[in-house]
C-alpha cells in the first residue's frame, strides 16, 4: 500500500518536472531567444524593397481578390493538415496592423518566429528560412513595409486543430525543427554563388515548397530541394536540384530565364503558385536571379520522393 | 483498288479525327505544345537571336488565336483526370473565367496579326504571352 503510494506520487512528480521542463523548455525566449540587434545604421528602404519582392511577402498577406499587390490587408486562407491559417494584416495600420511595432519586433516575428505579445508564430510563415535574413536586412525590410498604405481590419482568426490551436506547442516543433541563426557565407564560394545561397535559402525560402515534409510539417533535409507534395495539399512541386529528374540539363541561363518570365527551356509557362513566385522575383536585378542560378546549380543531385503516377484515363 | 483504297484512306481520316475527339486530353495537350513552340520561335525574334521575319511573326499569333478558339471545347467533364493531364479542377468550376481568358488571349493574339516591323512584334509578343503565366497560375497544376 505504502509502495503504490510512493510510486504514484513519483510519478506525479515525475510527470509535474517533465511538464515543467517541457514548460521551460518550449518557453518562446529559450527555444527562439530574441535576436541581438545592437546600433543598426539608417534603413536602406531601396534594399528592404528588394528583399520584400524576393520574399514573396504579397503573395501571402495581400488581401485576396485585389489587384493592388501592396495592400497588406491579409485574410489568404492556407489549407494544411492541421487546419487553416489566415494570414494576418501586416501593413503599418496601427491598430490591425504592424504599425505599432518597433524594429526589434519585427525582427524577433522574422528571425525568432515570436510575436511581441512573447508567443511563438506558426511556421506556415515561412521564418523558418527568412531567419536567414540578418537583422541590418530586417531593418530595411520593416522601413519599406512603413512606406506602404495602412490597411484596416483584421484577418479573421486561424481555424486549427487541437493540440495545433495551442501556440506554446509550436515550441516543441522548434525544439525539434527549428534553429535560430542568420546566413553564414562560404568564404570557399564566389560572391554571386554566396549571394545566390542567401536569397535562395534565405528570403527566396525556395525549399519551403520545392521539398517534402514530415507528419509534422517541417521539411525532410534529405529531400531539400527534391521536391514533394504542394503544402497545401494541390498538385506536385517539382525537383530542382541537378537530379535527371530537376535542373540537371538546364543551363544558368534558362533557370534565370524561367525565374524573369516563367518560361522553360521547352516554352512552357510555369503556373500554380510558382506563377507568383516568378512575378516578385522578376522585380529582381538580373544580377540577382544569375546568382540564384548559380546556386542552384551547385546543388548535388537528389533523387527525391517519387511522383505519384497519373492515374490512366 | 484505288476506290477501295480511298474509302480505307478516308476511314482512317475519319477515325484519327474521332479518335482525337474522343482524346480531348491529348488534343489540348498538343495544341499547347504547339503554342509552345510557337514561343519559342517568336522568343528567338523578340531577343534578336533570329531575323524578323513577318510572315512567321504572323504565323505565331496565328497559332496563338487558333488555339484560343479551339482550346475552351476540350475539356468535355470526362476530361478532368487522365493521361498526364495538368488541368486544374478549377477549369470546371468557373468556366466562365476560364473561357474569358482564352477570349483576352484570342484577342491579344489578333493585335499581333498584321505586324511588319520589331517593334510593333516585341510590344504585340509581350502583350500576348502574358496570358501564358496568368492563365496557368489560375488554371493548372502539375500532378
Ligand atoms: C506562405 C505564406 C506567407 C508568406 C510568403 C509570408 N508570410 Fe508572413 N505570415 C504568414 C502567416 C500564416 C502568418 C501568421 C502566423 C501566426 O499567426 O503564427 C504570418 C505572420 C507574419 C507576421 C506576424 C504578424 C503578427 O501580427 O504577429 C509578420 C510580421 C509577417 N508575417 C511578415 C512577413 C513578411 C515581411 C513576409 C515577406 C518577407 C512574409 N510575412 C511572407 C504567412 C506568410
Ligand atoms: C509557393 C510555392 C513555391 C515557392 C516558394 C517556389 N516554388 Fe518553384 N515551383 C513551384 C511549383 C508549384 C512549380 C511547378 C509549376 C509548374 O510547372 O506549373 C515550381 C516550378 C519551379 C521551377 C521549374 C521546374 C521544372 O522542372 O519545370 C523552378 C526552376 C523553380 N520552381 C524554382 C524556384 C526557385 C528558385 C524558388 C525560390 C525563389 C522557388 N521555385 C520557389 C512552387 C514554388
Ligand atoms: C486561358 C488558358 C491558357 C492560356 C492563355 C495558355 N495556356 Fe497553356 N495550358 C493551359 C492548360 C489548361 C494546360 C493544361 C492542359 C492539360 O494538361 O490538360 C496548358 C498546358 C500548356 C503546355 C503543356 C502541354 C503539354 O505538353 O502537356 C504548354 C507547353 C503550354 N500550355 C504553353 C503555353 C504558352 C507558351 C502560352 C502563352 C503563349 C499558353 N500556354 C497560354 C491553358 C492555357
Amino acid at each position: 500500500m505504502l509502495l503504490l503510494r510512493r510510486l504514484f506520487v513519483t510519478l506525479v512528480l515525475l510527470a509535474v518536472v517533465g511538464f515543467a521542463g517541457f514548460y521551460v523548455l518550449t518557453d518562446p525566449r529559450v527555444v527562439s531567444p530574441s535576436p541581438e540587434i545592437g546600433a543598426l545604421p539608417a534603413a536602406d528602404v531601396e534594399n528592404g524593397k528588394l528583399l520584400f519582392s524576393a520574399g514573396g511577402c504579397t503573395s501571402c498577406h495581400a488581401t485576396p481578390g485585389q489587384d493592388d499587390k501592396w495592400r497588406l490587408g491579409g485574410g489568404l486562407a492556407l489549407e494544411s493538415p492541421f487546419g487553416t491559417f489566415h494570414a494576418p494584416n501586416i501593413s503599418p495600420h496601427t491598430r490591425d496592423g504592424i504599425g505599432n511595432w518597433g524594429v526589434q519586433d519585427f525582427v524577433d516575428a522574422m528571425a525568432a518566429g515570436v510575436s511581441p505579445s512573447g508567443q511563438h508564430l506558426y511556421p506556415s510563415f515561412p521564418y523558418t528560412s527568412y531567419r536567414l535574413m540578418p537583422p541590418k536586412a530586417l531593418a530595411d525590410l520593416f522601413a519599406y513595409i512603413r512606406t506602404l498604405p495602412p490597411v484596416e481590419g483584421k484577418a479573421a482568426p486561424h481555424d486549427l486543430r487541437f493540440p495545433f490551436n495551442i501556440r506554446r506547442v509550436v515550441g516543441g516543433w522548434k525544439l525539434l525543427f527549428f534553429e535560430r541563426a542568420p546566413f553564414r557565407p562560404d568564404p570557399a564560394k564566389s560572391e554571386a554563388w554566396n549571394r545566390g545561397a542567401y536569397l535562395v535559402n534565405g528570403p527566396g525560402h525556395c525549399a519551403e515548397c520545392h521539398s517534402a515534409r514530415n507528419a509534422l510539417g517541417a521539411i525532410v533535409p534529405s529531400t531539400r530541394f527534391a521536391g514533394g507534395p504542394d503544402p497545401e495539399g494541390k498538385g506536385w512541386v517539382p525537383n530542382i536540384t541537378q537530379s535527371e529528374k530537376g535542373l540537371a540539363k538546364w543551363s544558368k541561363e534558362e533557370i534565370a530565364e524561367l525565374l524573369k518570365t516563367g518560361f522553360t527551356p521547352s516554352f512552357d509557362n510555369v503556373g500554380g503558385s510558382m506563377a507568383a513566385v516568378v512575378r516578385n522575383i522578376a522585380q529582381l536585378p538580373e544580377a540577382d536571379r544569375m546568382a540564384m542560378a548559380e546556386y542552384l546549380k551547385s546543388l548535388p543531385a537528389i533523387e527525391g520522393p517519387e511522383r505519384p503516377q497519373a492515374k490512366a484515363p | 483498288m484505288i476506290r477501295t483504297a480511298l474509302v480505307l484512306a478516308g476511314l482512317g481520316l475519319g477515325l484519327t479525327a474521332v479518335m482525337a475527339q474522343s482524346n480531348p486530353i491529348a488534343e489540348r495537350q498538343q495544341t499547347m505544345k504547339a503554342v509552345g513552340a510557337a514561343t519559342r520561335e517568336g522568343a528567338a525574334m523578340a531577343k534578336g537571336d533570329a531575323a524578323f521575319d513577318a510572315t512567321k511573326a504572323q504565323a505565331v499569333f496565328k497559332t496563338y488565336a487558333d488555339a484560343a478558339k479551339k482550346m475552351p471545347t476540350l475539356f468535355p467533364d470526362s476530361s478532368k483526370t487522365g493521361g498526364e493531364t495538368t488541368a486544374a479542377p478549377k477549369i470546371w468550376e468557373d468556366q466562365a473565367g476560364f473561357k474569358a481568358a482564352f477570349a483576352k488571349f484570342e484577342t491579344d493574339a489578333s493585335a499581333g496579326a498584321t505586324v511588319a516591323n520589331l517593334d510593333g512584334f516585341r510590344t504585340a509578343f509581350g502583350a500576348a504571352t502574358k496570358n501564358c503565366g496568368t492563365c496557368h497560375e489560375a488554371y493548372r497544376i502539375k500532378k
